[in-house]
């Protein structure tokens, strides 16, 4: 069979413009959250998120480095977000100079949850306002979801499979376990995978706290606000970026002297059939699809040592989700170290998935796991779980086990494992 | 008239995302300045907000380069 690893990685989050700077961040227990900057949130409930920071910030994102100033003005930014991230992943693999061979056999998977909100808002305000003469010709195209693929695949010529998943905020997880099919089916040799999202916006904000989805009661304390698995959690807080990982068969990455971060070894998919915001109260769908990862995968729990879950800061999610990891590992609960990055970046929706994967791949390779911040006062079903408060934490990581839920009740898990020698 | 292709100039450059050097007079949208007809669409609106004139699609499809743009905004603008 053919096998899938990861040779490329590229970030746009509210802790770096890039990687490293990133994954830094993260590991020194930095918090990406603030007041909303964008726009004005008088009248709003929630006045907070995980905003990117503008370019001439210490981790700031500079949209210049590798998108066209034409493609930015026309475009929503969870696109820009998604082709800088692909070129990072893409400069990382050392495949900025592809053979036409090479690029028939190579495509994208990168998806968003949600897609150009911001922009969908502001040109309905257009047409409400000026009429339809005065809306922009790249509406259409500069909004929708499958467009970060599409620029990516026009921009490096890539010719394989172009696809673009939308899971809500399973998205960046469905994208890489999709593509990694692909290419264990023979559809590509590479494949760009992941997903963004940014919707910050009056809209976006509004809606979600309608939905008493985010949180409301730090929007003095900014950074506080995100704090999975903590007694005081009321919702999460919103982020945005990108994650996109460069996917290659095994003998193909080997082959060009290729550097592995890791293989993808596990991908597991479910649906609550239950409601449409709440995850099911056994957390069903959750256990069927970290079982069903674990089982491609070939490993018991006992071989997983880090879980970055999806732990939101919601009040009924992040112990559902520790139930059915609890039911599944058993025994083997006592040595996994499990932590919500989302504490330090919120929630990017469909951009999350990728994200944290990535974040899994790096504890992999440098055999430390990130913390779960301001866990100050841990809710009582969560005793007994090494949740890795407050600091990062040096340890073995073999593998590492991702975990993505979306409205609508769908559910992604992915096991990715270190390569030997 | 060098106030208005100022500003057309001034235009397309943002639009198009193109060097100001490269927008002369004689430059054709499509064939020298890499605009599609998408473009072409949006600077007609951004032409047409900016000037406060009207211009039809067929007018618009006669509007090949900057000149034919200034000439058509001067002889048409309130």
């Amino acid at each position: 069979m053919r096998r899938v690893v990861v040779t490329g990685l590229g970030l746009v989050t509210p802790l770096g413009g890039d990687v490293e700077t990133s994954w830094k961040n993260i590991l020194a227990g930095k918090s990406g959250a603030g007041k909303i900057t964008r726009f004005d949130t008088e009248g709003h409930k929630c006045h907070i998120a995980c905003e990117v920071k503008p370019a001439d910030h210490d981790y700031g994102f500079d949209p210049d480095k590798r998108v066209d100033s034409k493609v930015q003005r026309q475009v929503d930014p969870f696109i820009v977000y998604g082709i800088d991230a692909a070129g990072q992943a893409i400069e990382d693999a050392g495949l900025t100079d592809m053979s036409e061979e090479m690029k028939v056999r190579a495509g994208c998977s990168i998806g968003s949850g949600i897609g150009g909100l911001p922009g969908i808002e502001k040109e309905s305000l257009v047409l409400a306002n000026k009429g339809p003469g005065r809306v922009s010709p790249h509406f259409v195209h500069g909004r929708l979801i499958n467009l970060i693929s599409g620029q990516v695949s026009i921009k490096y010529g890539l010719k394989g499979p172009n696809h673009a998943v939308v899971t809500a905020c399973s998205t960046g997880a469905h994208s890489i376990g999709d593509a990694a099919r692909m290419i264990r089916d023979d559809d590509a040799d590479i494949m760009l995978a992941g997903g963004a999202e940014a919707t910050i916006c009056p809209i976006g904000i509004a809606g979600f706290a309608q939905a008493r989805a985010l949180s409301t009661n730090f929007n003095d304390q900014p950074e506080k606000a995100s704090r999975p698995y903590d007694k005081d959690r009321d919702g999460f807080v919103m982020g945005e970026g990108a994650g996109v990982v460069v996917l290659e068969e095994y003998e193909h990455a080997k082959k060009r002297g290729a550097k592995i971060y890791a293989e993808v070894v596990g991908y597991g998919l479910s649906g609550d059939a239950y409601h449409v915001t709440a995850p099911h109260p056994d957390g069903d769908g959750a256990y069927r699809s970290m079982e069903m990862a674990l089982k491609k995968a070939g490993m018991t729990p006992a071989d997983v040592d880090y879980i970055n879950a999806h732990g939101t800061s919601t009040p009924l999610g992040d112990e559902l989700e520790l139930g059915a990891v609890r039911k599944l590992f058993g025994d083997a609960i006592d040595h996994v170290s499990m932590s919500s990055t989302k504490s330090a970046i919120g929630h990017l929706l469909g951009g999350a998935g990728a994200v944290e994967s990535i974040f899994c791949i790096l504890s992999i390779r440098d055999q430390v796991v990130p913390p779960t911040l301001n866990l100050d006062n841990p809710s009582e079903g969560v005793a007994g779980v090494d949740l890795v408060p407050h600091e990062a934490k040096q340890r073995e990581v073999r593998a590492a086990l991702n975990n993505s839920f979306g409205f609508g009740g769908t559910n992604a898990s992915l096991v990715m494992k270190r390569v030997e020698g | 008239m060098s106030d208005t292709a100022d500003r057309v100039k001034k235009i397309v450059v943002e639009h198009l995302g193109v060097d100001a050097e490269k927008v002369t007079e004689d430059a054709r949208f499509i064939d020298d300045l890499g605009a599609d007809s998408l473009d072409i669409v949006e600077l007609v609106m951004a032409f047409e907000e900016e000037f406060g004139v009207e211009i039809p699609d067929d007018a618009a499809e006669d509007i090949a380069t900057v000149k034919d743009a200034i000439t058509y905004i001067e002889k048409n603008k309130g």
